[in-house]
């Protein structure tokens, strides 16, 4: 099997424009989902401990677009920072930054859903033991977000997954340029479509050993967890 | 160095609690001073654990009033135990740490020390059996100082030896002066502990007396009928 050998070859044998390739894509991954997590923590937690008008239409909406379909979020992001959209301005188009916009906007809502639901689960088991310690709400914040630790590193990493395997969104406002704005996901679809296939193998067996690692990373994060705090 | 403040007596004036239709706690009169613990007795669902929280101030009476020390908010010095308390996910140590009011290693081995934890200090809380839970969530009520303390069926779920363990420590907190209010079912455990009985019934307050009275000459045919082993519902 030919094509599997020189897969192979590439990934082990270190070829430069794989891992060029590789390096851009963890950037703008890794990248997003801090983006993301830095909106999505606070305001999941917020949606859990915070009663309003109109919350449950938020939470809601919040669950619905976990799902979002990565190509029409591709297509937002694109007319925003067009040049004749509201962003253009901004020039930023068909670069790694329009990218981790993108995949950033496509993983908050994941972040957010999952955040909530873990901080509401955790309120709902401590609210009384913390109000009858008199626990100020700035306090009990920091304290639900500190014990679900485990579980909100598992939700990042699930973001992280999400944004790792998607080609939609970074394959529209990113334009897939060689050297530039080609990802993982985009450079397998391309070199599939051109006949590449040990550049597609080989990417593709990186993404697939990215995704375990993933995994396993959220899967030792929760057993520390219950190993260290219970 | 100005006094604390004292939450003492809590005293109930016609307090009711209401749920829609439901009435969990209807005009309930009462006042809890100092002294030897107070139990709240009475079988499943007759508003004790409602009254604790009425009491400990995580409630509010749909119509009476609640003063403490004789003013309309409870103070800082109040802490209570739940009958499943819930641990934070952290080491026994360090969740007795969360209750104090500034980091203090000493007070906690102290604290741990006085519920037999000490050894236990660094396990997570959540690996504890339910009989060491209910002991930390002592020591965690304990970290406050306490001049009242609450106690939800903190045995319904225990051993004999493990409700032993937890007995013997609420007769030591009273013997120090801390106010205990005591919510059970067991007549034996109020036979053991209790000062005052407070017996309630579907949400009221059925006879209220001296301990020894209550068990040698209980004054209503409920209370009688309880201690006879009787249904009562």
């Amino acid at each position: 099997m030919p094509d599997g050998a020189s897969a192979f070859q590439l990934v082990f044998g270190g070829d430069p424009t794989l891992y060029a390739i590789v390096a851009l894509s963890l950037y703008v991954s890794v990248c997003a989902v801090v983006l993301a997590a830095l909106v999505a923590l606070p305001f999941g937690a917020f949606l859990a401990l915070v009663k309003f008008p109109g919350r449950t239409f938020i939470v809601v909406v919040i669950n619905a677009f976990m799902g979002l379909p990565p190509v029409v979020v591709g297509l937002a992001v694109y007319l925003l920072l067009s040049r004749s959209g509201p962003l253009g301005s901004l020039g930023i188009l068909f670069t790694p930054r329009a990218m981790i916009v993108a995949q950033a906007l496509l993983v908050m809502p994941i972040i957010a859903a999952l955040t909530r639901q873990t901080i509401e689960d955790l309120w709902a088991e401590y609210r009384e033991e913390l109000t009858a310690l008199r626990v100020s709400p700035a306090r009990r914040v920091t304290t639900l977000i500190w014990d679900a630790r485990f579980s909100l590193v598992t939700t990042l990493l699930a973001g992280f997954g999400r944004a790792a395997a998607e080609v939609g969104t970074v394959m529209v406002v990113g334009g897939n340029i060689d050297g530039f704005t080609r990802t993982m996901t985009t450079a397998i679809a391309l070199e599939t479509s051109k006949g590449d296939l040990p550049l597609a193998m080989g990417l593709g067996m990186v993404l697939i050993t990215l995704i375990i690692a993933v995994n396993a990373l959220a899967w030792g994060a929760r057993r520390l967890g219950e190993v260290r705090a219970g | 160095m100005r006094a604390p403040v004292s939450d003492l007596p809590v005293t109930f004036k016609k307090a009711s609690l209401r749920v829609g239709d439901v009435h969990l706690l209807s005009d309930i009169d009462l006042m809890l001073g100092t002294g030897a613990p107070t139990v709240l007795l009475g079988p499943n669902g007759s508003g004790k654990s409602t009254l604790l929280r009425l009491a400990m101030g995580l409630l509010a009476p749909t119509s009476g009033h609640i003063s403490w020390g004789g003013r309309d908010a409870p103070g800082e010095r109040l802490a209570m135990v739940f009958q499943r308390p819930a641990m934070l996910r952290r080491t026994a140590a360090a969740n007795v740490d969360y209750a104090l009011a500034k980091r203090d290693d000493a007070r906690v081995t102290d604290l741990l020390t006085q519920v037999g934890l000490a050894p236990l200090a660094k396990r997570p809380a959540r690996k504890l059996s339910g009989g060491e839970q209910q002991r930390l969530a002592l020591a965690r009520a304990l970290a406050r100082d306490p001049e009242i303390l609450f106690l939800d069926e903190p045995t319904a779920s225990l051993d004999p030896a493990a409700t032993k363990a937890v007995e013997d420590i609420v007769q030591r907190i009273a013997n120090a002066g801390v106010k205990i209010v005591m919510a059970t079912h067991d007549i034996g455990q109020a036979r053991r502990l209790a000062g005052d009985i407070v017996f309630l019934v579907r949400g009221r307050l059925v006879e209220c007396a001296d301990a020894t009275k209550f068990f040698n000459s209980p004054a209503t045919p409920e209370v009688a009928a309880f201690l006879r082993g009787d249904l009562v519902i």
